[in-house]
């Protein structure tokens, strides 16, 4: 067969070409798959910082996997979120709100974790770091916050009131009569700030746990479709009674135009977190953090805060969910802690912290929520369960019909979950 | 002047600083608030201290929000958004209204209809199928030295400029300045040969300044205050504007001092724009243009 030159230069520089082929597919492999992450902006410094930490260490780690992350604000989060879904432009990782995991995995957003992660690396947080519904985990997180009600020793031994403990918190009666004293005092206007100007998940997150306190619920939890008899039986009136007689007695503020009454000396018992930075320095430890009280079924807060989950549109869920098990290392929920202030979600981090190992200074923080916090309702219908329990919550606050509102409450949260088909959940 | 008419003058001039006072309030109270530690807000906030610059003020505000969040390059992005938005939409629904108002071609009535009826249709009426219309739609990207379609509307500048240069009201504004000039100035300039884009760009423009910054400047406040389009369509900080930038600041621990040093910040163009404008403005509010 007769080879021209032309022939013989081409067939040169396609083994040229194959020979460098050659070598750079290895190169090209060994370059990282990129993992796209959203997380919640916050606007404290020290939180943020401590996530980039996090992500650069993981990228250091390993060579298979590249996280990048994009910053969302907070405050608009999850609506951002939720617009990125409809529009088919999730990223492969997403952090997110613990109450709203439910619902972004009914709505097929999210994977469940079960059988990605390392199961060892979820059973080692506490309840609440885990986001679940239908019985599988959807998502994961490093910390967790907790409320609590904070006052300051001198203002509670001046008025003779004892210092609720962890293992004796206050009965209902104590903190009424607490507040009488309070109030009889003249020296408070309103002894107790509940944050009532603040809107949204707040009414949810902050007084849900009380009426569970009192022995009702925002739903029956047994299946998570009905609220009759738990959102207005007799002792979720009875909640709504007493709630309703806080602002009716003069003991808080229907509307207060700040937050801050607490730290200015205004207000002798706040209901909110722990905000170190805030306090004047000269309170040292005249500050008391202090558990809610017991009314009746126990001490109990509201639990779950940011986590990480992985997305339906990730095409990489392996490299996700290692990730997320870099992140649920005891030293990185450590680091987290260390740098941000929350509270470890797991033994193992807590006890490489400084201030909530055994001993530690705000040791009280993570036996409290391990012990006191209970989930808002691990259910789709959330969402709509936050918003309807806040409008009967405020229609009380302002003395409306407790029945009534609670009543109205129940028929808004079963229509919805009705008009949803029980959002996948079985009788 | 008599003692009577001095003090109805004195009445009116109360009323209009009571007025006054209520609508720069807000403002006031705002800037001044910036420059107060967070503890002096709140103290200040029961009496007249509150709108006034004084005990311990500070930058630590400013410098707050500079490290808390790129407001620069949010900044950056809203100028370019606004800015790029308002020329394209003075030139689009100016073009439309002189083509409704001064020229005759079939359909214009059903077309000046529809204008009129999109006015009272909501945004967030229209947000879902918009947000699902830009996901689909591809942007043009530069690879290899040539032009290809890459990737989707989402996360880009023209994502939150171009579903936003016409504007129903804007174009209904341009209308009624244009309905009123008289068209005797058309046919004198059609005699000498002019097209009806020479009339539009020599007559009808050079005619129009008050409607013009009119629309410039209510164009320019809808755009600087977007939030939910951008909220919803735009999720990298690249191309985020200053109006979602301020949620940062509401979270576990709000701090106010700094919400209100972005807030004030932020606020300063719109003043800017408003002040430069004002004068067309309030002649074109007023009807002092052309009458027919």
């Amino acid at each position: 067969m007769k080879v021209t030159k032309h022939a013989q230069q081409f067939s040169i520089r396609m083994t040229t070409l194959s020979s460098a082929m050659a070598l750079a597919a290895p190169m090209a492999m060994a370059a990282p798959q990129t993992l796209e992450l959203w997380r919640h902006e916050t606007g404290n410094i020290a939180e943020i910082e401590v996530s980039k930490a996090a992500v650069e260490r993981f990228n250091r780690s390993q060579e298979r996997w590249r996280v990048e992350m994009s910053m969302i604000p907070e405050g608009s989060y999850t609506e951002t979120v939720t617009s990125a879904a409809v529009a088919g432009d999730l990223p492969c990782l997403l952090y997110i709100d613990q109450p709203v995991a439910p619902n972004f995995a009914w709505a097929g957003f999210l994977q469940p974790l079960d059988g990605l992660v390392d199961q060892a690396a979820l059973d080692g947080l506490i309840d609440t770091a885990k986001g679940t519904y239908d019985g599988r985990i959807y998502s994961a997180g490093q910390y967790e916050v907790a409320l609590s009600l904070l006052s300051r020793r001198s203002v509670l031994e001046e008025h003779d009131i004892r210092i609720a403990t962890l293992d004796e918190p206050w009965s209902k009666a104590e903190f009424l009569d607490a507040l009488e004293t309070l109030k009889a005092s003249g020296d408070f206007l309103y002894p107790l700030d509940l944050q009532a100007g603040w809107s949204g998940e707040w009414y949810s997150y902050a007084f849900g746990p009380w009426l569970s306190s009192f022995g009702g619920d925002q739903i029956d939890r047994s299946n998570y479709l009905y609220a009759e008899g738990v959102l207005n039986g007799e002792e979720a009136v009875a909640w709504g009674d007493f709630f309703q007689s806080l602002f009716e007695e003069g003991y808080v503020d229907r509307n207060p135009s700040d937050d801050r009454g607490f730290v200015q000396g205004r207000v002798a018992v706040n209901y909110g977190f722990l905000e170190p930075s805030a306090y004047p320095d000269e309170w040292g430890d005249d500050l008391v953090v202090m558990p809610v009280p017991d009314f009746g079924h126990g001490s109990v807060i509201g639990g779950g805060s940011w986590h990480t989950g992985i997305t339906t549109a990730c095409q990489s869920p392996e490299g996700a969910a290692e990730f997320i098990e870099f992140q649920l290392q005891p030293e990185e929920i450590a680091a987290m802690s260390e740098g941000a202030g929350m509270i470890p979600a797991s033994e193992a981090g807590a006890a490489l912290t400084e201030h909530y190992r055994e001993g530690g200074q705000w040791r009280f923080f993570y036996d409290y929520s391990e012990a006191r916090a209970q989930l808002r309702p691990e259910t789709p219908a959330y969402p709509i369960i936050s918003s309807v329990f806040e409008r009967a919550a405020r229609d009380i606050r302002d003395g409306g019909d407790v029945q009534a509102a609670l009543d109205e409450a129940v028929d808004a949260i079963e229509r919805n979950i009705a008009d949803n088909h029980g959002y996948g959940m079985d009788e | 002047m008599t003692a009577n008419k001095r003090l109805k003058t004195l009445g009116w001039y109360l009323v209009l600083a009571g007025l006054g006072y209520l609508f720069l309030f807000p403002l006031l109270f705002m800037i001044v608030s910036s420059f107060k530690p967070e503890s002096a807000i709140f103290t200040d906030l029961y009496s007249l201290r509150a709108i006034l610059p004084v005990g311990e003020l500070t930058l630590d505000n400013y410098q707050g929000v500079f490290d808390k969040s790129r407001i620069g390059h949010y900044f950056l992005n809203s100028l370019l958004i606004t800015g790029g938005t308002v020329v394209m939409g003075l030139f689009v629904n100016s073009l439309l209204a002189f083509s409704l108002s001064r020229l005759e071609w079939r359909g214009q009535k059903l077309i000046l209809s529809a204008v009129i009826a999109l006015m009272i249709i909501p945004l967030e009426a229209v947000v879902v199928p918009m947000l699902l219309l830009v996901s689909q739609l591809p942007s043009l990207g530069w690879e290899e030295g040539r032009l290809v379609l890459e990737g989707s509307w989402m996360n880009t500048r023209h994502v939150q400029m171009l579903p936003f240069v016409a504007n129903a009201f804007f174009i209904f504004l341009f209308y009624q300045f244009f309905r009123d000039i008289p068209k005797d100035f058309d046919e004198a300039a059609k005699l000498d040969g002019a097209s009806p884009f020479q009339i539009y760009r020599h007559i009808i423009v050079p005619m129009s300044g008050p409607v013009f910054a009119t629309v410039a400047i209510l164009h320019f406040m809808v755009m600087w205050n977007q939030y939910l389009w951008p909220i919803m369509a735009v999720q990298s900080e690249a191309a985020r504007p200053v109006m979602p930038g301020i949620q940062i600041f509401f979270g576990r621990e709000t701090k106010w001092g700094e919400i209100f040093a972005y807030a004030s910040f932020i606020t300063l163009p719109v003043l800017v724009v408003f002040m430069i404008f004002q004068k067309r403005f309030v002649r074109s509010l007023a009807g002092a243009g052309i009458k027919g």
